[in-house]
C-alpha cells in the first residue's frame, strides 16, 4: 500500500499541490484524476521522487519514502515499474534490449533466462516477435505495451502509469487500460494510474481521487463518481454533451 | 558559467563518479563511447593535424628570412609548437565541437523524452550510467588522438616543407631531433587528460539539465560547445603556467 500525507509542492510563487492525502491499496487500480493544471502529474512525481514536496510524507507499506538517502531509495526503486506518458523507451534499444535493462542492471541471471522473461512480459502485452524492433519502427499502442512490459520485468510491488492513452484511438486505450487492470489484478501490485480519460475513470477506475486546483476535491470508486454532487467533480467528468446525457439516463 | 551552473556541475560529478550498479555493464558502455570518442575521431583528427603541421612549416619558413638562422629552426619550431599546443588545443576544439555537441544533444534528448527519468525510476543513477563512461572514455582516448596528433603534425610539415622547397628533407629532420625535451610530452599529455574532460563532462552538463523540447536541445548543444571551448582555451593558460 502506498500512502500520502499532506503533501505540498510549489514551483516558485505556483503551490501546486495543497495538502494531499489518500490511500492507494493493492491489487486495485487506483486513479488520480483532474484537469489539466490539477497537480496530477505533481502528484506522481512526488511519490516517485522525481519532484521532492515541500512537506509531507509518502509511504511505500509503512517506509517513509522522502526522507530516505540516495541508497534507501533506490531500493525502492527497484520495487517501482513505471509506465511514460510518452513510453520513455531508450531509442538505441531494441524492443528486447529495453526489456532486458532492468534484468541486466539488477539481477545475475543468465542470458537464457533473461530472454525467457522479456519473452513472457511481451506475450503478456500480446507482442510476441517483436523481440529486435526498435522504438522508431512500433506504433503509440506499441510503445505503451513495451513501455507497460518493461515496467513488469522485475515484478514491480508498485506500478505508476502517466497518461497511459494520450494518443492513442479509443479501441487502443481500452486495451491498455485492461492490460493494467488485467496485471494489477493478477500480480497484486499497488497501481496508480494519472489520468483524464472518462474511458479509464469509468472502466477501470476502483478507487479514484480527483485533484482540482492543487486540492484534494473527492474520492471514491468508479461505481459512486455518478452520483456525486460537488460540482467541480460533475464539471469534469460531465463535461461532455455525450457524458451528461449518459448521466441524465442513469 | 555562472556560480550556480558551477555549482551544479559539481554535484553532478559528484553524482557521476558514485559506484557503478553493475561494472560489466559499464565496461561495454566504456568500450562502446573510446571506440566513438577516439576511433570515430582518428581520420578527422589525422586530416587536420597533418594540414596544419604543413602550413606551420611554411609560415614559420616564410619568417625566418634571415641567413643567421638555419634552416634546422623550421624543425625544432614546429616539433614544440605541435606539441605543446597546436596539438592538445587544435584536436580538444575540434573534437568539443564534433564529440561534446553529440553528448550534449543525446543526453538532452534524453532527458526531454523521459528516458533519464525512466533511468532514475528503475532505481538507477542517471549521472553515473550516462556520464561517467563518456568522462572515461574522454580521458583515455583524448591524450592517444593528442599523440597521433603531434605525430602527423610533424610528419606533415616534413610534407609540406619538403614538397614546396621551403626546407630540405635533412634540415627538417635534424631540426625535429635537436634539444628536443621529452618534459614537453609530459605537459601535452596532461593538457590532453584536462581537455579530455571538459569535452564530455561539460556538454553531458548541459544536456542532463535541459528543459523543454527540441529547440532548447539544440540551444543547450550549441552552449555546450561554446562553453567548452572557453574552458578549454582557460584551462590551456593555467596548466602551460602552472607546468612551464
Amino acid at each position: 500500500m502506498i500512502e500520502i500525507k499532506d503533501i505540498y509542492k510549489s514551483f516558485g510563487d505556483n503551490e501546486v499541490l495543497k495538502g494531499i492525502s489518500g490511500q492507494f491499496k493493492p491489487g486495485v487500480t487506483n486513479l488520480i484524476i483532474g484537469g489539466s493544471g490539477s497537480g496530477k502529474t505533481t502528484l506522481l512525481k512526488c511519490m516517485i521522487g522525481l519532484h521532492h514536496p515541500e512537506k509531507g510524507s509518502v509511504e511505500y507499506d509503512g517506509r517513509e519514502f522522502t526522507t530516505m538517502n540516495f541508497e534507501e531509495k533506490i531500493e525502492i526503486r527497484k520495487e517501482i515499474g513505471m509506465l511514460f506518458q510518452g513510453s520513455a523507451l531508450f531509442d538505441s534499444m531494441t524492443v528486447e534490449e529495453n526489456i532486458m535493462f532492468p534484468l541486466n542492471m539488477f539481477t545475475d541471471q543468465k542470458r537464457a533466462e533473461k530472454l525467457d522473461r522479456v519473452n513472457f512480459c511481451l506475450e503478456r502485452v500480446n507482442l510476441t516477435g517483436k523481440n529486435k524492433l526498435f522504438p522508431a519502427e512500433l506504433s503509440g499502442g506499441m510503445k505503451k505495451r513495451v513501455g507497460i512490459a518493461r515496467a513488469i520485468a522485475m515484478n514491480p510491488k508498485y506500478l505508476f502509469v502517466d497518461e497511459p492513452n494520450s494518443g492513442l484511438d479509443p479501441k487502443t486505450s481500452i486495451v491498455i487500460d485492461e492490460l493494467i487492470k488485467e496485471l494489477t489484478e493478477e500480480y497484486n501490485t499497488t497501481t496508480i494510474v494519472v489520468t483524464h480519460d472518462m474511458n479509464s475513470v469509468m472502466g477501470i477506475g476502483d478507487y479514484i481521487l480527483f485533484l482540482h486546483e492543487g486540492k484534494k476535491f473527492w474520492e471514491g470508486s468508479n461505481k459512486e463518481i455518478a452520483h456525486t454532487d460537488i460540482q467541480e467533480l460533475n464539471d469534469f467528468v460531465f463535461a461532455s454533451r455525450f457524458m451528461k446525457a449518459a448521466k441524465d439516463k442513469f | 558559467m555562472n556560480f550556480t551552473n558551477f555549482g551544479r556541475y559539481i554535484l553532478l560529478l559528484k553524482a557521476v563518479f558514485r559506484k557503478p550498479e553493475k561494472l560489466s555493464i559499464y565496461m561495454k558502455a566504456i568500450f562502446k563511447q573510446m571506440d566513438f570518442i577516439g576511433v570515430g575521431s582518428i581520420g578527422l583528427i589525422a586530416i587536420i593535424s597533418t594540414f596544419i603541421g604543413a602550413v606551420m612549416t611554411l609560415q614559420i619558413a616564410f619568417q625566418l628570412v634571415s641567413d643567421f638562422i638555419p634552416k634546422t629552426i623550421i624543425g625544432s619550431v614546429n616539433r614544440d609548437s605541435s606539441i605543446l599546443e597546436l596539438s592538445p588545443t587544435i584536436t580538444a576544439i575540434v573534437l568539443a565541437g564534433k564529440i561534446g555537441s553529440a553528448i550534449s544533444s543525446e543526453i538532452g534528448t534524453m532527458r526531454v523524452s523521459e528516458q533519464i527519468d525512466a533511468l532514475e525510476i528503475m532505481g538507477i543513477n542517471s549521472p553515473g550510467y550516462l556520464i561517467l563512461p563518456k568522462v572515461l572514455a574522454g580521458i583515455t582516448m583524448v591524450p592517444l588522438l593528442v599523440i597521433l596528433s603531434m605525430v602527423l603534425s610533424i610528419g606533415g610539415g616534413y610534407i609540406g616543407g619538403t614538397l614546396s622547397g621551403a626546407v630540405s628533407a635533412a634540415e627538417y629532420v635534424q631540426g625535429i631531433t635537436t634539444d628536443f625535451n621529452p618534459y614537453t610530452i609530459v605537459v601535452a599529455l596532461v593538457k590532453a587528460f584536462v581537455f579530455g574532460f571538459i569535452i564530455t563532462s561539460v556538454p553531458a552538463y548541459e544536456g542532463f539539465y535541459v528543459k523543454g523540447g527540441a529547440l532548447e536541445v539544440a540551444q543547450a548543444s550549441t552552449r555546450a560547445v561554446v562553453v567548452s571551448c572557453i574552458t578549454i582555451l582557460a584551462c590551456d593558460y593555467i596548466v602551460t603556467q602552472l607546468l612551464l
